[in-house]
């Protein structure tokens, strides 16, 4: 039996971020980003779920083993940003870490990094009422 | 074309074992999981019907019926059972969580033939609130 199946973990990680774009006046932005736009920034408790998709193997029963998975995203995704100002990442010095963006940089860490399995979507949930999903370049 | 999903709830035990393998074999690539006495999760099940809400009553499919199906082919079969030991699908392929979505689905799809103009969508399971796996159908 070799059925597609998906399998999807959820992780969190703590940053700090702020919503200015250099292209914009001050003014602008304040209209923009309103309190996301506070010179100090601000923080949030992130949580990041992936979503792989593959064949189940026959011998394991897993589309991905959660182990290497795990070790995965540690490794490219939250050593990288949890406690960290996103601001100050290589990926958000000339992008606004919008969670929409955010979304779209944790997806092409993970892309190619996978130990099994495709990417299906990534999905970023800022606070418990906003989140955002990123299924790749369409 | 709308979507429709129902949420349930049921406890299990299970363990990870592939009888071909060596002991040493399972508790390397399942670790905690190969534990023979098993252990157990409070699982928590989604279906997804899709179809166009009918023009008299509204409804994709009613809840209730719903509910029904979902109580008598699925929850009844694996709430607070062992899994490999009391259910028959899991005697020959390991109940992990992508197997436990596939095997839902195909409990609910035949059952859900019942319901005109609608059609099971998804089944997606959650082992723990991080952990899941989701089956659309053979694709």
């Amino acid at each position: 039996m070799s059925s597609r199946a998906y399998f999807g973990r959820r992780y969190m990680l703590s940053a700090s971020h702020r919503l200015h774009a250099d292209s914009l006046t001050d003014e602008q932005n304040r209209e923009s980003y309103g309190k996301c736009n506070n010179p100090h920034g601000h923080g949030h408790n992130y949580v990041v779920e992936v979503l792989i998709g593959g064949p189940v193997a026959a011998e394991t029963g897993m589309v991905i083993d959660l182990v290497d998975l795990d070790s995965t995203v540690r490794q490219k995704v939250l050593e990288r940003f949890d406690h960290r100002n996103l601001n100050l990442d290589s990926l958000f010095q000339s992008t606004v870490p919008t969670t929409e963006n955010f979304s779209r940089a944790v997806f092409g860490l993970l892309q190619d990094a996978l130990p099994a399995g495709e990417l299906k979507y990534v999905r970023v949930e800022e606070t418990e009422n906003n989140f955002f999903q990123y299924y790749g370049a369409d | 074309m709308i979507e429709l999903t129902r949420r349930a709830t049921f406890s299990a035990s299970h363990y990870y074992w592939n009888d071909a393998w060596s002991a040493e074999q399972n508790e390397r690539v399942f670790g905690r999981c190969a534990n023979r006495n098993g252990h157990g999760h409070n699982y928590t099940l989604e279906v997804t019907v899709a179809g166009e809400p009918d023009p008299v009553t509204g409804f994709v499919v009613d809840l209730k019926w719903l509910k029904d199906v979902l109580e008598r082919e699925v929850l009844s079969a694996y709430d607070h059972r062992h899994l490999n030991l009391e259910v028959p699908e899991f005697a020959s392929t390991i109940p992990t969580t992508e197997n436990i979505a596939i095997a839902a689905w195909n409990r609910m799809e035949t059952a859900l033939g019942a319901a005109p103009g609608a059609r099971l969508k998804r089944i997606r399971v959650y082992e723990t609130p991080e952990i899941f796996a989701e089956y659309l159908g053979e694709q």
